[in-house]
């Protein structure tokens, strides 16, 4: 024990371990909570842009034009501006624009649309016989929603998630630089400003494992999902 | 059962409008199967969908089963939907269910409890013949099985009426016969009203019992099957007649037998029903002094009966194959001179 200590200590001598691990954490609780948001926000706008769009079942040109024109605009924008332009709104928010709390806001905003595309492009490859097939049988457009819209696309809202929250792990790094904490935050303060490489090392290699880690949880709960 | 008065339904597109269905009246009765046939764009399935109103229509009146189909509120007209049952061409089921939980889904919609979904979906999957399949998806089905599902999810409410969209059009001939046994099956069975629409004659031929042509959104003509194949009347009937009577080949044949001369009048002659069953060219032989050389036969059965086509070449004086065509008319059988001097 003494002994494998004394060598990660070699390989990484300045890593502290114990920073190390709170900021994985502070990771995983910002990529997690604002997951879970992004994934309900991002459901319900793209339900949104979908059900309004010519042809569907609430079509409205205007809702369509304005919630496009929104995740339009927040998916443009490139996340470290939008951190910024977002500190007077998360200030207001969470109280203060520093630590792990004070980056979902920005990283719920930047990611929903993201989301919201992903979903409207699951939705649209639904077949539209499918949804008349449910339409002829005297659904109400709930029963369409719950039962065959979401049902139906599930496997690709489950690789969409996938996607997104490796998008999110990476945003946080980015809020890292800018106060909020995690691996980025120690990466960016702790190893690139102070010169110590093995920290920057260290810190890349745990986010890269936690992406290998979703992307084969989401990729298998995909194919699982996946009855075509 | 259905009635349709003045039906228009009309689009709207950047190349201007199209009339997609134009001033139809028609009549289908209860416990019958009808078919509407026409060419890619006639129209036919803006009609059919104009009938559960996923189109509604520009003008006119669709009443199905005592109800005025426009008329209805949202919430009605849901209610009116499960009872007309629809299939479809590529089958539209969802894959993210099995079959026992697609064939229960109308039975969800509808608000069926869960016991009772069961007990009917097991039932239907007996009446389709998909015993033992029941926990398959559909990605794991041929499309023969694919369309009994389809069957069994639009009878899954105990509609009065189903609507057919070209439900075979993706099948193989053998299939074919399945599905549309199966349907004159569920016909007799639970005395459903029918509405099929499809390109294909023999479609109409084997299930049908009353039939409607379409053309640019307009009823050309329709009648009882046996009726249409034997006195079809527009030039569109005629052909679609030909597709089942007629093999492709046999109008290129004949052409060759006229080149090499010595061959005298080609009469087509079509028997209906009984008529087929009478020994009509025994007597010609017999009592006319004529040589005749059967070129070519089929009888096909239709749900009215039994329906052929024969033909023959005549050789001999020229009245006295006027007078034999007198006697086949006699008989109640068409004729019609394909070729003659
Ligand atoms: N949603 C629509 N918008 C505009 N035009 C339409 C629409 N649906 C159908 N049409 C037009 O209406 C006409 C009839 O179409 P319909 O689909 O009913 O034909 P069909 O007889 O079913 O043909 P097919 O055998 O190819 O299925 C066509 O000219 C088609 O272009
Ligand atoms: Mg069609």
């Amino acid at each position: 024990m003494n002994n494998l200590l004394l060598q990660q200590t070699w390989f990484f001598p300045n890593v502290n371990w114990s920073t190390m691990w709170e900021a994985t954490l502070e990771t995983i609780y910002m990529a997690s909570i604002s997951l879970v948001l992004t994934f309900v926000f991002g459901i319900l706008l793209g339900l949104l842009l979908f059900l309004t769009d010519t042809g569907n079942l609430w079509e409205n040109k205007g809702i369509q034009t304005v919630t496009a024109a929104f995740v339009n605009i927040f998916r443009s924008v490139p996340f470290i501006i939008l951190i910024v332009l977002l500190i007077p709104f998360t200030t207001f928010i969470v109280g203060s624009f520093l630590g792990p709390s004070a980056a979902l806001p920005a990283l719920i905003i930047g990611a929903s649309p993201f989301y919201a595309r992903l979903v409207e492009i699951a939705l649209r490859e639904i077949d539209k016989g499918v949804i008349e097939a449910a339409k002829s049988m005297g659904a109400s457009n709930r029963q369409i929603i719950f039962k065959v819209l979401l049902p139906e696309s599930l496997p690709a809202l489950v690789s969409g998630i996938t996607v997104t929250a490796i998008a999110l792990v990476s945003f946080t790094a980015m809020a890292g630089v800018i106060g909020a904490g995690g691996l980025g935050d120690l990466a960016y303060r702790h190893g690139f400003q102070r010169s110590r490489e093995d920290v920057t090392l260290m810190a890349t290699i745990i986010v890269l494992v936690i992406v290998f880690i979703i992307q084969f949880i989401g990729d298998r709960l995909t194919n699982k999902l996946d009855k075509r | 059962m259905i009635s349709l008065t003045n039906l228009v339904k009309t689009y709207h597109t950047r190349d201007g409008q199209v009339t997609a269905v134009d001033s139809i009246d028609l009549t289908i009765d209860e416990g019958e199967i009808f078919g509407i046939i026409g060419y890619s764009g006639a129209g036919k399935s803006t009609l059919i969908r104009l009938l559960n109103m996923l189109e509604t229509p520009s003008s006119g009146n669709v009443m199905i089963a005592g109800k005025n189909m426009n008329h209805l509120s949202n919430k009605q007209l849901r209610k009116a939907r499960q009872e007309i049952g629809m299939i479809f061409q590529h089958f539209n089921l969802l894959w993210s269910r099995t079959v026992k939980e697609n064939i229960a889904f109308p039975l969800e919609i509808k608000g069926v409890p869960k016991e009772e979904r069961e007990k009917r979906v097991n039932e239907l999957i007996g009446l389709v013949g998909l015993e033992g399949r029941g926990e398959s998806y559909p990605s794991q089905l041929s499309g023969g099985q694919k369309q009994r599902v389809g069957i069994a999810r639009a009878l899954a409410n105990n509609p009065k009426v189903l609507l057919c969209d070209e439900a075979t059009s993706a099948l193989d001939p053998k299939t074919t016969d399945s599905i549309l046994e199966l349907l004159v099956d569920i016909n007799k069975k639970l005395g459903l009203t029918i509405v099929l629409i499809t390109h294909e004659m023999h479609v109409i031929r084997k299930i049908c019992h009353r039939v409607a042509v379409m053309e640019e959104g307009r009823i050309v003509e329709q009648g009882n099957v046996l009726e249409v194949f034997k006195k079809p009347k527009e030039l569109m009937t005629k052909e679609f007649v030909k597709q089942v009577t007629e093999p492709e080949e046999t109008e290129e044949a004949l052409k060759q037998l006229f080149k090499d001369n010595g061959i005298g009048h080609v009469l087509q002659l079509t028997f209906v029903g009984g008529e087929a069953k009478k020994p009509l060219i025994n007597t010609i032989i017999k009592s006319y002094d004529v040589t005749v050389n059967i070129l070519q036969g089929k009888i096909s059965q239709t749900q009215n009966g039994p329906y052929g086509s024969l033909f023959i070449s005549v050789e001999g004086d020229k009245d006295e194959i006027d007078r034999v065509q007198d006697f086949i008319r006699g008989q109640q059988v068409e004729v019609e001179v394909i070729h003659g001097e």
